[in-house]
Order: structure tokens, then C-alpha cells, then sequence
């Protein structure tokens, strides 16, 4: 029973990587073909290098790949939900069903946000970056099906990890936006945008967006960080022993409540928040990968 | 200070000092300073987490340990410079929120500010023709929604948000609670470990314990004197993964001497409570039982030996000390519970559970040590001095004879390693966590704004001013424009 949900699970994240290839697939033909070659009468003119993007050329292969998105999505959810049938329990206990849980988050988090905002040209890279966490994950995370250790059969892990998960898919886009304010700002200081990023949102959009979500997930985070607190207490007889993953997380949390402090209370704006940002994205993506696999300490479930 | 500068004297100097220190800029770089300072302690060895690894550094490289040692980056978290920047960003947080606690109590009881003239020039403005008795529906309205009012001639100015303030008010002070708390259960506090053998019994007093540490504001006389007897413990494995799957331990504890047993199971997730003191399961091994006879037959020795794991698969070693044979005895041993490779140089554990177990031994004679007072482990024996006997693996049962004596391996038995933590602090940091949460919760999505409505000849005007900008208020002024009858 729980090895053939185990082999369920495999195929739908497999046909999920599939179809996240093919959404970055439609996603960069979006992109590549909506430039408008020059024709003939203008090169007559000597202006062969102005290109010009058009958009409406493409708009059946970007509703395309945002139909992928959303099945790969769904195909994605199926895995992770046979994952935890499979192994009796919520799919997070170990590094393989983390990443692809978090990619499944992250998706998640991109499709809330494609509903409010018009985020579609972010399509490319989440479709890229899902598809690179997935690889990752079945190919040197992989580990079978298996019971927890003892250590992790609380409650809190569904409470603890569900939250840190949640908490790392929205960190982690607020990231990716403030980096494209970055570029979009340095482009725009040179002169104008480039053709093909003129249809992306505004730089103080972006600006106000990032803000949103961290403003939006820090207390969700600060929850994280307390119930694994209360859950350590539990377990391992204390509530803070500054283990490698416990100083991590404590650094992201400083790191986001100076962001929230800068822009808030001394006015932060622009390039400044947005490198303050992506620096606490960092400490973030550094605790999932360093802890994890080179890490020693208590949080090392990785199977690595 | 140079002859250029005015004399600002010591009391100046200080307020400067103070207005420094509790500005916001400074919080902030304490604040990542506070960050920044907590790294080095996740790649440096800790002596709080793993004092074998600190000790090893000192082995392989004692000249940087040294240099580490000097600078206390053995110790991050409770060194003097990182003690430095808490300190100080704490001073800095309460200078910044007492003075601004105060502040906002006196604003929570002062009435809204006066109606502005131009109202046109604030927020989402509305004006439009009404009947005159706007005013009164309207103060109706900001009262159902709990607005705080100030009526004036012909208008009424309406504010409400000051959640948001109280909200990050109570965070910052939640965040000392939890300080407060922290430094209380590390006063107050003590951690201990001891190794009990199934069958024996733990008594929570100093001598029953191999490791002990005290909060400086506590002594080994405040201990509690409930104990332990450790009835039964399985441990469950996962036959494909080897990892463990359950650790059920069954034990009979007494809050005194005088009161009745009582018999209950301890997990790793659900540690015994003895008022602010808890007992964990932490950690399992094998103690191998054996009897050692010296050359006529008398036994020197007999009992279980606890061994210590070194791997997931519980590969153990251990020293099995006999100072009452002539000429006294040592025994280095390791203890596999399920014996796979085995060769000159040792051998492997390739299951944790104990389904083949073997007791490699290695024999010694001389004089073990243990009387010229230098403290040593119970886990290693020091063979510089001593003569070897011989090598001998044994399965349970088995015995192994030399011209000094003979030891047998009888059996085994598993010991459990408990810790017991007393921590009074931390209830005061759980609280303060809550409402750390709640404050936060509060303070990110609630907004202060203030409404106006104007009625002046049946011409009405509302209009409004948010901080920060939040978004709603466009909705909040439509919402009420409609309930004073303005047509859509």
C-alpha cells in the first residue's frame, strides 16, 4: 500500500518536472517571439537594430504557459500528497520532501500573486527555478518512503515546517522582485527600459510589492521560529541552543525586522530596502542548503 | 577635548550619549550588528552544543584555538561582545519605546485634532448636496465602527488605529520579557545528565549524575528529590533504513521518597515533568554484563558496563575497569549489537538492535591509576603503563581465560541516557513570545487614519488621511459617504 503511493507520488512529481519544462518552454518562446524583426522598409532606412516587442503576438503561448504552470501545480500537489499518504504523515520529513514541498509553495505563492498582480513575465524564472528544486530533489535528495525518527513524530512538525515552508516560498519570491527592481533600476538610470521588460510592472510596484509580502510572511516566520522553539523545549530539552539552524533562522528574522524597521520607521526606499531585502533572502536560502547538507547540529534530517 | 569645541559638560555629554544611543539608526545597526555576530557560531564549534569537537580543535590546531579562545568564539553566545550588542540594542529599544509608551497614552486620551479647513486638499475627497442632518447619522456611523470622535461646529473629525501603536508597543516590550526571561531560566536554572542502566534506579541528587551544570543563582541543594526507576526500554528500527522509529521508555517515578510510585512512559517528544523541572529521554546504548574472576577464581567483578555509541548502527565502546584483581585488570572493549565485518582491526555494527551481539575485548595488566587522585574517564583506559594480555572476541555467554583470569560476557542490557533541565524562565519567554505575535499581528495590519465629514448649508464633504498610505481607506470613505445617502 504505502510502497505504491510511494511510486505514485514519484510519477506525479516526475510528470510535474515535465510539464514545468514545458511552461518554461512556452514561456521563453513569450518572450523570444514577441520580438518584432525589423522589416525590410526600415532597414532600407539603415535602422536594422531596433527591435520592438509586441506582446499581443504572443499572448496564446503566455496563456499557454501559465496553463502549464497550473497543471504542473496541480500534478506537483498530487506528489506531494501521495509522498504523505505514503509515508502516514505530513510530506516533510526529510530534505527531499522539504524541497518539494517548497517548490509546490512557491508555486503556490507565484499563482496567489498572478491573481492580484499582473506577474506573468516572473512565468520564466519560477518555471526555471521549480524545475531546477525538483531535479535537485530527485536526483541527489532522493531518499525512499520512510517512518520519521522518533524526534520528529510531534505535531509541531506539521505546525513548525508547514509555517517555515510557507514563510520561505514568500521570502524567497519577495526576493526574486527585488532583484528584478534592482535590474529595472539600473536599466532605467542608463537611459530607457529595454523593449522587452517595458511591459514590466513599474519600479515602484515592485518596490511596494516586495515590502507586502515580507510585511505580510514576517509574522508567519516569527511563528515558525517560536513554535520549533516550543517544539525543541519538547524535544531536545531546551528551547534555544543557538544549533547552526536555530542561529540561521534567528539571523533571517533579524535581518527581515531591520528591513521592516528601515522602511517603516527611517524611510528606506528603492535600491537601498531592496538590497536589505534580498541580503535577508540570502541568510534564508543559506540556512535551507548550508545546514542541510554541510551542516552539522540538531536540524540534520537530510539523510545526506 | 580640543579648545575649539564648547564645553558641554558631563551631564551634556551623557544626554548626547543617550539621545545617540536610543536613536532609531543606532537600533538598527545594533540590530544587524546582533546578526552579523551571531555567525560565527554556527560554523565554529561550540562548547554548549559539542564540547568534543572544541576540544579536538585544541588538538589539531592549538594556535588558532588559542587565538579563538582569546576572542570567545568557542563561546559566541554568551561572550562578552555579543553580551555587548544585546545589551546595548535592549537599552537602546526601551529608551526608544518608554518615552514613546508614555507619549501614546497621552494621544489615546486626547480627542481627534480639529477638522481641517481645506478639506479638498485631503484624501479621496467627496462633496456633494444633502439634506443637513448628515451629521447625525454620521457620528452614528463612526460610533457602530469605533472611531473615537471630536464634534465641533458643523463638522466631526474621527480617528481610530491607535492599535497599531499599541500593537508595536507591546511587541517591543514582549521582546524584553522574553530577555528577562531567558536570563531568569539561565540564573535560576540546571541541566544534568546521567546514564541509567534498565533495572537501576536514578535519584535526582548531585552523585547520581555524570555531567551537572547550576545557573549561578541556584544550588544542588534545591533539587528536587523525586526519582527514577527505569523498568523497560524498547527501541523500535526500521528494518530497509536502520533509522530508529520509536524509543518507548517505561519507568516508575516518586516525587519524594515518601509518596506512592507511580508508573509512566517517557518519549523523546514527551519528556516527565517535575514541577519546573523536566526529565528527556535523550539518547540509548548497550551496557554488555560481564564477570571477571582473577587467577584462583574469586569474582573481581561483576555488573553491567555502560559502553557508548559511536555510530547510528550503536557501534560502542568502552573500558571495563577491575582495581580489585591482583594485579589489576583493564579491558578495552567494543560492543557490537548486530556484528557484520569483522577483522584485525575491529569490526562493524550493521544494526542497531541486538540480533547477533559480540564483545570484542582487549585484555590489560598493571596498575590502572585510579588511586593517585587525577580524575579519569570511565570510557577509556590509559594503556601507556600497562602490559597486554591478549585480544578475544566473545558472543553472550562466552568467556575468555588468561593466566591472570578470565572475564565472561554474560549478556547485555540497554541504559537510557536521561537529562534533566530545570528552567523557571521559560513560561516568562513563552509569554512574552505570545504577545511578541499578537503585538506584531496588530501593529502590521491595522492602520491609523483619521475621517472627516463637514456639513456647512446642506453641502456635505468627507475626506480623509491614513498613514503610511495604507490602502482602504478609499473603500472605509466610500462605505460611509453611501450611509450618509450620497447617490453612487
Amino acid at each position: 500500500m504505502s510502497t505504491t503511493w510511494a511510486y505514485i507520488s514519484n510519477y506525479f512529481v516526475y510528470s510535474s518536472m515535465g510539464v514545468f519544462a514545458l511552461a518554461f518552454i512556452a514561456h521563453a518562446y513569450e518572450t523570444a517571439f514577441a520580438v518584432r524583426a525589423p522589416h525590410l522598409a526600415d532597414s532600407a532606412k539603415g535602422n536594422l537594430r531596433t527591435k520592438t516587442f509586441d506582446y499581443s503576438r504572443t499572448e496564446k503561448i503566455a496563456r499557454i504557459a501559465t496553463a502549464m504552470v497550473i497543471l504542473g501545480f496541480l500534478l506537483l500537489l498530487a506528489g506531494v500528497v501521495g509522498r504523505g499518504i505514503s509515508a502516514g504523515r505530513v510530506p516533510w520529513g526529510n530534505m527531499y520532501e522539504f524541497s518539494i514541498t517548497g517548490a509546490l509553495a512557491f508555486t503556490t505563492a507565484y499563482l496567489g500573486a498572478l491573481r492580484k498582480y499582473d506577474l506573468r513575465w516572473l512565468g520564466l524564472f519560477v518555471s526555471l527555478s521549480v524545475l531546477l528544486t525538483l531535479g535537485t530533489a530527485v536526483t541527489v535528495l532522493y531518499v525512499p518512503s520512510a517512518p520519521l525518527v522518533p524526534a520528529l513524530k510531534s505535531p509541531w512538525l506539521v505546525i513548525h515546517v508547514s509555517t517555515a515552508i510557507i514563510s520561505g516560498g514568500v521570502f524567497l519570491l519577495a526576493n526574486v522582485i527585488a532583484g528584478a527592481f534592482l535590474f529595472l533600476d539600473s536599466m532605467e538610470k542608463k537611459g530607457e527600459r529595454a523593449p522587452w521588460a517595458k511591459r514590466l510592472p513599474s519600479l515602484d510596484t515592485l518596490d511596494q510589492l516586495s515590502y507586502r509580502l515580507v510585511a505580510f510572511v514576517f509574522p508567519l516566520w516569527t511563528f515558525s521560529v517560536i513554535a520549533g522553539a516550543i517544539w525543541a523545549e519538547s524535544a531536545w530539552g531546551r528551547y534555544w541552543g543557538w544549533d547552526p539552524k536555530e542561529t540561521w533562522a534567528f539571523i533571517t528574522w533579524v535581518a527581515y525586522a531591520a528591513y521592516l524597521h528601515a522602511r517603516v520607521t527611517v524611510g528606506w526606499r528603492g535600491r537601498r530596502a531592496a538590497w536589505l531585502c534580498i541580503f535577508a533572502g540570502s541568510t534564508f536560502l543559506f540556512n535551507y542548503i548550508y545546514v542541510n547538507i554541510w551542516g552539522t547540529g540538531k536540524h540534520t534530517y537530510s539523510g545526506l | 577635548m580640543s579648545q575649539n569645541t564648547p564645553e558641554i559638560g558631563t551631564v551634556g555629554l551623557l544626554r548626547f550619549m543617550w539621545r545617540q544611543l536610543t536613536s532609531m539608526r543606532t537600533a538598527l545597526v545594533l540590530l544587524l550588528m546582533l546578526g552579523v555576530a551571531a555567525i560565527p557560531g554556527s560554523f565554529i564549534p561550540q562548547r554548549t552544543q559539542n564540547p568534543i569537537a572544541v576540544s579536538d580543535f585544541f588538538a589539531t590546531s592549538p594556535t588558532r584555538a588559542m587565538w579563538y579562545e582569546r576572542f570567545s568564539l568557542f563561546d559566541v553566545y554568551s561572550s562578552p561582545w555579543f553580551s555587548a550588542i544585546y545589551i546595548l540594542l535592549f537599552i537602546s529599544l526601551i529608551g526608544c519605546v518608554l518615552p514613546r509608551t508614555f507619549e501614546h497614552y497621552k494621544a489615546s486620551r486626547a480627542l481627534p485634532p480639529v477638522t481641517p479647513k481645506n478639506l479638498s486638499r485631503m484624501e479621496h475627497h467627496t462633496e456633494w448636496k444633502g439634506t443637513g442632518d448628515e451629521l447625525e447619522i454620521a457620528r452614528a456611523w463612526f460610533k457602530k465602527n469605533r472611531f473615537r470622535i471630536r464634534e465641533l461646529d458643523g463638522s466631526i473629525s474621527a480617528e481610530k488605529g491607535f492599535t497599531r501603536e499599541t500593537g508595536n508597543l507591546f511587541f517591543h516590550l514582549a521582546l524584553v520579557l522574553i530577555l528577562l526571561g531567558v536570563s531568569f531560566g539561565s540564573l535560576f536554572g540546571m541541566r544534568g545528565d546521567a546514564i541509567v542502566n534498565v533495572g537501576e534506579r536514578f535519584i535526582n541528587t548531585p552523585t547520581t549524575f555524570d555531567s551537572l551544570s547550576f545557573g549561578k543563582l541556584f544550588n544542588e541543594k534545591s533539587l528536587p528529590p523525586f526519582s527514577i526507576e527505569v523498568d523497560k526500554f524498547v527501541a523500535k528500527y526500521n528494518p530497509v533504513t536502520n533509522a530508529p522509529e520509536d524509543y518507548t521508555l517505561s519507568v516508575t517515578v516518586k516525587d519524594t521518597p515518601e509518596s506512592a510510585p507511580v508508573k509512566k512512559t517517557v518519549k523523546v517528544n514527551s519528556p516527565l515533568t517535575f514541577g519546573s523541572t523536566r526529565v528527556y529521554l535523550q539518547a540509548n546504548g548497550y551496557s554488555p554484563i560481564v564477570t571477571v574472576r582473577d587467577s584462583i577464581g574469586n569474582v573481581a567483578f561483576q555488573g553491567p558496563v555502560p559502553f557508548l555509541p559511536q555510530d547510528s548502527n550503536l557501534t560502542s565502546t568502552g573500558a571495563i575497569k577491575v582495581p580489585d584483581a591482583i594485579p589489576q585488570l583493564g579491558f578495552v572493549g567494543s560492543f557490537f549489537p548486530t556484528i557484520g565485518r569483522a577483522d584485525e582491526g575491529g569490526g562493524i555494527s550493521v544494526y542497531p538492535e541486538a540480533l547477533d551481539p559480540q564483545l570484542f575485548l582487549g585484555a590489560w595488566t598493571g596498575d590502572l591509576g585510579l588511586d593517585n587522585g587525577r580524575p579519569q574517564s570511565v570510557y577509556r583506559i590509559d594503556t601507556d603503563s600497562l602490559t597486554k594480555i591478549g585480544l578475544k572476541s566473545l558472543a553472550p555467554g562466552e568467556t575468555y581465560e588468561f593466566a591472570e583470569g578470565s572475564i565472561t560476557f554474560e549478556t547485555y542490557i540497554p541504559w537510557v541516557n536521561l537529562q534533566v533541565v530545570r528552567d523557571p524562565g521559560k513560561s516568562y519567554a513563552l509569554l512574552g513570545s505570545i504577545v511578541a505575535i499578537l503585538g506584531l499581528l496588530a501593529s502590521l495590519f491595522t492602520r491609523r487614519r483619521r475621517i472627516w465629514v463637514s456639513v456647512t448649508k446642506k453641502n456635505i464633504q468627507v475626506a480623509g488621511l491614513a498613514k503610511n498610505s495604507a490602502p482602504g481607506l478609499e473603500n472605509e470613505i466610500a462605505q460611509l459617504a453611501r450611509a450618509l445617502g450620497r447617490a453612487e
